[in-house]
């Protein structure tokens, strides 16, 4: 018997089919967005536990009204200025040195030392308060702008010890294989960096007005 | 000149499609790779706010979505005031969160439980009034790692 060559098979559908699948997975699908804020919420305290006692001086208030206004330490301010403000708060390091055998002294602060202000970072608390019918995008836009100053300040501490950004030092931590001697030794620089400025960010309950 | 028009009048060689299959594949496979399942129908109005000091969500499969928002398109008759949405329906009970949560705790695997994020996803239209009562109901249950999803970009455009 003589070889017959097998008969082509007919390819032009396949553009067609190709096409229904991929208007199939236009539709079905969608590219999502997968960034956002990571807060952590305070846990709730038994009731007969005191919260502890914070200065006054220690504490950066943030009140937002209904109108989406701010009040930071009781003066009206703008959003823009905000993060420059709570840098300045968070890096005051008002506490002498010589008090209390230098524990309270913050070395590493370059603020400008107002005794009026907070005392050194671990002590430093940022509260927010807002209204209940503060807008959400607002409340957004000003924790964005705390959390920019602690990375703001953050960043500075990382670059002085290791030449390098506090993003880039935790990027490496994720980065490097699980249980190596390198991950523990970013995690000791990140977490380094993290107790020079920790993060004391108070989300208080919706205060009515 | 005559060199170029040879033979007088031609026809015009038809274009060939033989590679159009693969074009359309390729196009295929990207939006295969790039993109996810719609998970449920959003009810409520979505347009999230910016910021710029956002991070990566990490595990896909360990973060669980709470939406909220103003009713959607078609959801007119839930009424005009901001509603939360978990899975497939709003909620008219906020305590509804806390069995969520629940929920969610229990098709998870133990020793994953503790990793588990909530991403709130709230329209930009939204009081923070309904995003306290939230907070507040998963303080009750004890989950305190939650995640604002935000898009990334400049967040003074939130404020107009």
């Amino acid at each position: 018997m003589a070889k017959r060559s097998a008969p082509e098979v007919n390819a032009g559908s396949m553009a067609d089919i190709a096409f229904l699948l991929l208007i199939f997975f236009l539709v079905t699908t969608t590219i999502e967005s997968d960034t956002g804020m990571n807060r952590k919420l305070p846990p709730k305290l038994p009731p007969d536990i005191q919260a502890p006692r914070i200065k006054e001086k220690n504490l950066f208030t943030i009140v937002v009204n209904k109108n989406n206004e701010l009040l930071v330490e009781e003066q009206p301010m703008e959003l823009k200025d905000l993060r420059e403000a709570t840098i300045a708060f968070l890096d005051n390091g008002g506490a002498k040195k010589g008090n209390d055998n230098n524990t309270k002294f913050c070395a590493y602060c370059k603020g400008v030392r107002n005794p009026e202000s907070s005392d050194n970072p671990d002590k430093a608390v940022v509260s927010l308060q807002n209204s209940r019918e503060t807008n959400y995008a607002a409340y957004i836009a000003i924790t964005n702008e705390v959390l920019a100053a602690y990375k703001f300040l953050r960043d500075r501490e990382a670059n002085r010890l290791y030449n390098m950004t506090y993003s880039d030092i935790v990027k490496q931590y994720k980065d490097s294989p699980e249980d190596s001697p390198e991950k523990e030794a970013w995690k000791t620089k990140r977490d380094e960096v993290k107790g020079l400025f920790p993060e004391k960010f108070s989300e208080a309950e919706s205060k009515d007005s | 000149m005559s060199k170029f028009n040879k033979g007088g009048k031609k026809e015009l060689p038809a274009i060939s499609t033989a590679s159009l299959p693969d074009i359309v594949f390729m196009l295929l496979f990207f939006f295969m790779v790039a993109t996810v399942m719609r998970q449920g129908t959003l009810q409520v109005e979505n347009k999230l706010p910016y910021a710029d000091q956002v991070e990566k969500l990490e595990n896909r499969n360990l973060t669980k979505y709470i939406f909220a928002g103003k009713p959607g398109d078609g959801y007119k008759k839930f009424g005009t005031e901001a509603k939360v949405q978990l899975n497939d329906k709003m909620i008219s009970n906020i305590k509804e969160v806390q069995t969520f949560v629940q929920q969610e705790r229990a098709n998870t695997p133990q020793t994953e439980v503790g990793k588990l994020l909530f991403a709130l996803k709230v329209d930009v239209n939204t009081n923070m009034g309904l995003i306290g009562d939230v907070k507040e109901q998963l303080r009750e249950v004890n989950q305190l790692k939650i995640n604002y999803a935000t898009l990334n970009g400049d967040a003074t455009k939130n404020i107009k």
